[in-house]
C-alpha cells in the first residue's frame, strides 16, 4: 500500500446514483487482490472514501471501481472529470482468500454496492478453474448493474427487493442449495451479511465488511468489528475488510 | 541553517513535530510509509491498566472542517504495550511518550508506574481529557481539584516528566493549567478534542454510536491557538500544542501562540506523509517569517 496520485480515465453513471470509474496506475494493478479497496481523497473533505476494486486490467494498467452517491463527498466524486488526478491510498486491506484447497464450486452473494468486489473475485476464481454462481440483489430495476458481466462468468441469479427486475425478494430468499458449493463469499449491507452468515453457518465462507473509517491503514481503531478470536476487536481496514464468516460477530 | 531542535523536560527533540496520541496507533502502520526516525517524538495511543475493547461502531463521523471520533480508548493494556509496542518504537531514533489513561486514580497510578519502569519511555502524557469514556478521562480534566489530585498521584510514582493533556471542554482552561502546575506537572499538551454531536437526518440518530464524539481537525484550530495563548501567559510550563494542524504555517502559528512543540492528529488520516512533509517545510516557513530556530518563534505573537 502507498499513496499514489493516479489519472481518472473514464467516469460513467452505470445505475441509479451509481458511478463506474476507470483509473490507471501500475502500482495498484500489479498488486490489487479481489476484496481490497482504495482510499480516495476528496478535495475539501477531512476523511477519504473507501471504495472496493471491481476489476483489474493488468495489461492496460487500468482498474475499475464502482461507488454510490450517498453524501456530499461521493456527490463531488460523481462530478470528477476524466483526466483529473485522483489522490488514493491503496491497495488497502487483505482481500478474499484465493489460495485454498477444495474450492471447486463457489457461491457469491452480493447486495447493492457490495456487488462490485465480487465481480473481480468471480473473474479471478473462474481463471483458477472454479465454478462460480452469483446471487446479486438490488433495491429496484434502476439500481441494477453488472448483470451481463456476472452472466459471462457463471450462473447468475438476480433479485430486486421490489420485484421490478429478476426475482422478487432478498438475496437470502434466492440462495441455491448450499450443499452444491464448497465455499461462499459475500459482500453487502450488514443486515444481509448477518442473514447470510446465519443461513450458511455450516459452510466455509468469507464476508467483506463496510464501516465508517478514519485512517484506513489500521492506526486509529475507528472501523472495528468484534470477533470470537483472541484478538477481540479486529480492524476492518487493516485485518479485513474480508473475514471468515466463523469469526466475526455481526 | 534553521534550527529545528527543541529541548523539553525529558525530551531531546530533533524537531518539534510528533503525532498526536490516538491518531497514530503505536507507529507500526505509518512506519510502512516513512522512517519514524524522522520524527521529533511519537506519542503512543492511550494505555489503560487492562485491555479495553472500546466503543461500539460507528466511531467516526466527518464534519465540516474536521471529524468526530469516539473510539473509547481501545487498547491492548499497558503490559502488552510495554512488551510489544515500546520495543518496536524503540528501534527508531525518536523520543517515545506514553499516554496514560484510566478510570480511577489507582489505574492512573498503576499505568504510570509501569511506564516509569520502561527505560525507552522518555515522558508520560497524562490523559485526563478523553471525552469518550463513561468513567475517568475527562472527569479528571474538567475539575481543577481532581486534575490536581491525579497529577500529584502520577508524579509520585513517576521519575519521568509528566505532561498533562488538557481538555478544552471547560469554561476556564487556565484554572486547570494552574492546578496541574501546582501539582508538579512538567509540561502541558493541549488541546484534546471538543465534545460534539452530529445527527443523521434519515435516521434522526447521532452518527456516532456513542452519541457524542470528540471534534478534531482544522475546525478546532482557532480554539487551540486561543487556549495556548491564554495558558502560556498564565503558567511557566512548556506546551506541546495540537488541534487541527495541517501545514507548516499552522505549526508556526502554534509556536507564536506559545507552543514549544506540536502534535498532529487528524491530518495523518488525509495524508499519511503529513509529518515528514511538515518537517521538510517548517524551516522554509520559519525563515520566511524571520526566525532562525523553532525556539526563537515560541511565544512571539504580538497582541493588538
Amino acid at each position: 500500500m502507498k499513496n499514489v496520485k493516479m489519472k481518472l480515465i473514464a467516469s460513467r453513471k452505470i445505475a441509479e446514483n451509481t458511478y463506474e470509474w476507470k483509473l490507471t496506475d501500475d502500482y495498484i494493478t500489479q498488486r490489487a487482490r479481489p476484496g481490497q479497496f482504495i482510499y480516495i481523497a476528496v478535495p475539501g473533505f477531512t476523511l477519504r472514501r473507501p471504495i472496493s476494486i471491481a476489476d483489474v486490467d493488468q495489461e492496460n494498467e487500468q482498474f475499475t471501481i464502482l461507488f454510490k452517491v450517498v453524501g456530499k463527498g461521493t456527490e463531488q466524486m460523481a462530478h470528477f472529470p476524466p483526466g483529473m488526478t485522483v489522490d488514493c491510498l491503496g491497495p488497502n486491506g487483505n482481500g478474499f482468500p484465493l489460495e485454498m484447497e477444495k474450492m471447486g464450486r463457489a457461491l457469491l452473494i452480493g447486495g447493492g454496492i457490495g456487488v462490485p468486489p465480487l465481480h473481480y473475485l468471480a473473474k479471478e476464481l473462474v481463471q483458477k478453474g472454479m465454478d462460480v454462481t452469483a446471487v446479486i440483489g438490488f433495491q429496484s430495476k434502476a439500481d441494477v448493474f453488472y448483470e451481463g458481466e456476472f452472466a459471462e462468468l457463471g450462473e447468475t441469479i438476480l433479485v430486486t427487493d421490489d420485484g421490478s427486475y429478476g426475482k422478487k425478494g432478498y438475496v437470502t430468499d434466492a440462495l441455491p442449495d448450499p450443499s452444491d458449493f464448497d465455499v461462499y463469499f459475500s459482500c453487502g449491507p450488514r443486515g444481509m451479511l448477518k442473514n447470510v452468515q446465519h443461513l450458511l453457518k455450516d459452510k466455509t465462507g468469507y464476508l467483506s465488511l463496510e464501516e465508517r473509517m478514519g485512517c484506513g491503514v489500521g492506526a486509529c481503531a475507528a472501523c472495528v468489528i468484534p470477533t470470537n478470536t483472541k484478538a477481540g476487536h479486529k480492524k476492518i481496514c487493516h485485518d479485513g475488510p474480508v473475514f471468515s464468516a466463523k469469526e466475526v460477530l455481526l | 541553517m534553521t534550527d529545528l531542535h527543541v529541548q523539553l523536560p525529558g525530551l531531546d527533540l530533533k524537531n518539534p513535530i510528533m503525532p498526536a496520541s490516538g491518531c497514530f496507533g503505536f507507529g507500526r502502520e505509518y512506519s510502512r510509509f516513512y522512517d519514524l526516525s524522522l520524527l521529533g517524538a511519537v506519542i503512543m495511543k492511550a494505555a489503560t491498566g487492562e485491555v479495553r475493547p472500546g466503543n461500539p461502531t460507528p466511531r467516526v463521523a466527518e464534519t465540516e472542517g474536521g471529524m468526530l471520533n469516539a473510539i473509547g480508548l481501545q487498547n491492548p493494556g499497558v503490559d502488552q504495550i510495554i512488551s510489544e509496542e515500546v520495543p518496536f518504537l524503540s528501534r527508531f531514533d525518536t523520543e517515545i511518550i506514553a499516554n496514560v489513561a484510566g478510570s480511577t486514580l489507582e489505574e492512573y497510578e498503576t499505568v504510570a508506574g509501569k511506564f516509569n519502569a520502561a527505560p525507552q519511555v522518555k515522558a508520560l502524557e497524562l490523559n485526563i481529557s478523553c471525552p469518550n469514556v463513561k468513567e475517568g478521562g475527562v472527569q479528571f480534566g474538567t475539575d481543577p481539584a481532581m486534575a490536581k489530585e491525579v497529577t500529584k498521584k502520577v508524579k509520585a510514582v513517576s521519575d519521568k516528566p509528566v505532561y498533562v493533556k488538557l481538555s478544552p471542554n471547560v469554561t476556564d482552561i487556565v484554572q486547570i493549567a494552574k492546578a496541574v502546575e501546582e501539582a508538579g506537572a512538567d509540561g502541558l499538551t493541549m488541546i484534546n478534542t471538543l465534545t460534539g454531536m452530529q445527527i443523521h437526518l434519515p435516521s434522526k440518530r447521532p452518527l456516532i454510536a456513542n452519541q457524542t464524539g470528540g471534534l478534531s481537525g482544522p475546525a478546532i484550530k482557532p480554539i487551540a491557538i486561543r487556549m495556548i495563548y491564554e495558558v502560556r501567559r498564565a503558567v511557566d510550563l512548556p506546551i506541546i500544542g495540537m488541534g487541527g494542524i495541517r501545514t507548516a504555517e499552522d505549526v508556526l502559528e502554534f509556536l507564536l501562540a506559545g507552543a514549544d512543540a506540536v502534535a498532529v492528529g487528524t491530518a495523518n488520516f488525509q495524508n499519511p506523509l503529513i509529518l515528514p512533509e511538515l518537517i521538510r517545510d517548517l524551516p522554509l516557513v520559519l525563515e520566511k517569517y524571520g526566525f532562525r530556530s523553532v525556539t526563537e518563534a515560541t511565544g512571539k505573537a504580538v497582541m493588538n
